[in-house]
């Protein structure tokens, strides 16, 4: 496995970027904030980005996909990271297309994959319930009675929660929270009257939703996967979507200092440039090297992911981790370097370090993945 | 049979007859081994080391890409590789360790006039001749321009007065390739030569520095009215700081790549460190924070080890970050280092006698000898240097 692009994704990448730069630079985010769209992301940019086929990168071909991996998929996710192009590639593209590629039935596959593939349908990912990440401590119960599960709980923090259509719901059919088994996957219908949708205002301006399900009913052939074996299949949809964010992070965060080595270049104080200056110099040097061991990471986890890696997990928490940190580091120290004008709103920078604390909570946080890929390594 | 084929088949056959079984893995683990740097002083304390060294060298396979007529292997990349291959199949070891090699020869290669490449490349080849490095002095460390050891012209031959330090292993070299200052009155960099120098001049001398971990690995080495051939010269004269940094990207090459193994110290596994003396819990290390720190510390060189492979396979544009690999490689060493002796408590500090293991003895010592790591070969500092004013175009 080689740590390069091969040459379709490099042109997946080269797209993604030229599509971020012309159609949705920082200000196109800047209006959805100001405006206080109801989705927070456009759809007529969300049409553009399907017929460019990313809501299928992850859908194989004979359900209308390219199956172009999840490499694929997260360079484009880097690209649009550089410019905080919000928009439901994620959870869809990412997380709804893994999830049912790969654990649906041939009747759940043909019903939703070319729904998801052609901008129809948006998905979201349902999982927790508390404010840290973390699946097993699921306590949404799912009851079967008949042919039908009754589902009861609150999940908080789901992504593009106040606009999907499908849910993919992590419930308990047995054993209590902090059990690794008695987890169940559910596809459920959102907009039902059993459900109710809190949007959430997110210091990212992002749409995330509070969703509580009060005696949903929900028929058991729209289990997603087997019953009782949620909890392996959440992992693995968890590790392509933490993959893929960390991806999305690496872009925010070659953004955030690019940006801070211009106005190093161009501000002047003391008679002479600020980046003259070795105070700064030596951190700009360390953030650099940073950045492209995040690079490496990301590229391995991705590439493993492509490569059916028996790694996966070890090198998602790795590539969460150090993305995490990265764009941690650089989101600060590019408030610093910047001085003053970095603290307003009216400059970019602050919407990289509030999408930057956010999306390092996402699925984990360094925190988290620093203490599983101790578990996995076996100390 | 391919022309390639053919070559591996050779290799392998003349590997079979020539290199002894005691430089091969698999060897009696009794047999005492040899870290073989050649040279006219050379002791072996197993005489295949010896014989393993001339053989390589008369093949000219201690270098294999350079021409045969300096006496070299004069092998292409492929048949390179299938030397390597060959050799690490059957576990061989390194025949010579060289300065000579990893940073003369080369610069020499690209420098040296055609009598100096045939005088020179030969004997470093066959390890016949021990080379030392003569960079810093007391006033010119990372400043290394700044150096004063002068080399007068006096007709014939220079004079040379000055003193040089942390020349490693000056004391069992035969030869010092040199910075030297002939330009007194031009700018600094200006009046700089690269010379050559046998240690068995008159007036040449080293005194060993022992260092905090109580060995002595670097000389300082003293000239005192020493007559230099001016054939010694390399390249032109006041030329020789073009030499002196492109010499210094051979050094820091090997040093990321490589890594001496005794300056980076031990190769032991922090992990089962920290479980044998912090104790194991359901096969976890069996306290929170330094599992953490551990933690934390194994995913940045995992992350190091996969930038690495990533600069391999995108080939060549490695040389733009050779300083971040220095900078990175050193420091978490230096970091592993710390923290196998925090976790081994009392006894990762154990300095002599009987009561402590030889090997917690040797991590101490490992441990101090790894706080070079940042300064030798450009500190951390100068590397960041590099990088913000390189790689990043940062103004001066």
């Amino acid at each position: 496995m080689k740590l390069i692009l091969n040459e379709e994704q490099q042109f997946l990448k080269d797209t993604a970027k030229n599509f971020a730069e012309e159609r949705t630079p920082v200000n196109h985010f800047r209006s959805l904030r100001d405006n206080k769209d109801e989705d927070l992301w456009d759809r007529d940019v969300w049409k553009e980005m399907v017929n460019l086929g990313w809501s299928g990168i992850l859908v194989p071909e004979e359900y209308g996909g390219s199956n172009f991996g999840v490499a694929g998929i997260s360079v484009i996710l880097q690209e649009c990271g550089r410019t905080l192009t919000p928009s439901p590639l994620f959870a869809t593209g990412v997380l709804g297309a893994h999830a049912i590629s790969n654990f649906g039935t041939e009747e759940q596959k043909t019903k939703y994959l070319p729904k998801i593939v052609s901008g129809e349908i948006t998905t979201a990912v349902a999982v927790d319930e508390i404010s840290h990440h973390n699946p097993l401590k699921t306590n949404m119960s799912a009851i079967l009675k008949d042919d039908t599960y009754v589902l009861n709980g609150k999940k908080v923090f789901v992504i593009d929660g106040a606009s999907a259509d499908l849910l993919i719901v992590l419930a308990r059919t047995s054993g209590n929270s902090g059990d690794h088994t008695g987890l169940t996957l559910f596809i459920v219908e959102n907009k039902q009257t059993n459900i109710e949708v809190v949007k959430l205002s997110m210091a990212d301006s992002r749409n995330y939703a509070n969703i509580t399900f009060s005696d949903v009913e929900v028929p058991k052939k729209d289990i997603l996967g087997d019953a009782e074996a949620g909890g392996e299949a959440i992992e693995n949809i968890l590790d392509i979507g933490r993959i893929a964010i960390a991806a999305e992070m690496l872009g925010n965060a070659e953004a955030a200092f690019e940006s801070t080595i211009n106005y190093l270049k161009e501000r002047k104080q003391f008679g002479v440039l600020i980046g003259t200056f070795q105070a700064l110099q030596h951190r700009a040097a360390e953030m650099f090297c940073e950045i492209e061991l995040t690079k490496s990471s990301v590229m391995a986890a991705m590439q493993g992911a492509d490569n059916n890696s028996n790694e996966l997990q070890r090198l998602a928490s790795l590539a969460k981790t150090i993305a995490g940190e990265t764009l941690h580091l650089v989101s600060n120290e590019a408030i610093q370097m910047h001085g003053g004008i970095g603290v307003t709103d009216e400059y970019d920078l602050g919407f990289y370090l509030k999408r930057a604390r956010v999306v390092e909570q996402i699925f984990g946080s360094s925190k988290f993945h620093t203490e599983r890929y101790a578990n996995i390594s076996g100390f | 049979m391919s022309e390639l084929d053919n070559f591996r088949k050779e290799v392998k056959e003349w590997l079979d007859t020539n290199c002894p079984a005691s430089m091969r893995s698999g060897a009696n683990p009794d047999t005492p081994v040899d870290e073989v740097w050649g040279g006219r002083k050379a002791v072996y304390k197993n005489p295949d080391s010896k014989i393993w060294l001339d053989r390589m060298g008369q093949k000219g396979w201690t270098m294999p890409t350079v021409p045969s007529e300096y006496g070299g292997g004069g092998l292409n990349k492929e048949e390179v590789k299938i030397l390597n291959e060959e050799m690490f199949a059957i576990g061989a070891r390194a025949p010579l360790l060289s300065f000579g090699i990893w940073m003369l020869a080369p610069v020499l290669l690209e420098y040296g006039s055609e009598e100096q490449k045939k005088e020179h490349l030969p004997k470093i080849i066959k390890g016949e001749i021990r080379w030392c490095q003569g960079y810093s002095e007391p006033g010119s460390g990372s400043d290394l321009a700044s150096l004063a050891t002068k080399a007068e012209d006096i007709g014939d031959h220079f004079m040379v007065n000055g003193q040089k330090v942390w020349t490693s292993y000056a004391d069992k070299a035969d030869w010092i390739f040199a910075l030297v200052r002939t330009g007194p009155k031009e700018p600094k960099h200006d009046g700089i030569s690269f010379l050559l120098i046998d240690m068995e001049t008159a007036g040449v001398s080293t005194k060993p520095i022992t260092l905090i971990s109580g060995k002595s690995p670097f000389c300082e080495t003293f000239f005192d009215d020493v007559k230099v051939p001016k054939s010694n010269l390399i390249g032109q004269l006041n030329a020789g700081w073009a030499i002196a940094k492109a010499l210094l990207q051979h050094e820091r090459k090997f040093i990321s790549n490589f890594g001496l193994a005794s300056a980076m110290g031990s190769k032991k596994d922090l992990v089962s460190i920290a479980k044998k003396h912090l104790g194991e819990e359901n096969g976890k290390i069996d306290n929170e924070f330094y599992r953490s720190e551990i933690a934390s510390h194994k995913i940045k060189e995992h992350a190091f080890g996969l930038t690495l492979q990533r600069a391999g396979d995108e080939g060549g544009k490695a040389s733009a970050t050779a300083s971040m690999f220095k900078l990175y490689g050193t420091e978490h060493n230096k970091k592993r280092h710390e923290l196998m002796v925090a976790a081994m408590g009392t006894d990762g500090v154990a300095w002599d006698g009987d009561e402590f293991d030889d090997s917690d003895k040797n991590l101490t010592r490992s441990w101090l000898r790894t706080k070079g790591n940042s300064l030798e070969g450009g500190t951390s500092e100068v590397q960041l240097n590099v990088i913000s004013k390189r790689v990043l175009g940062l103004p001066s």
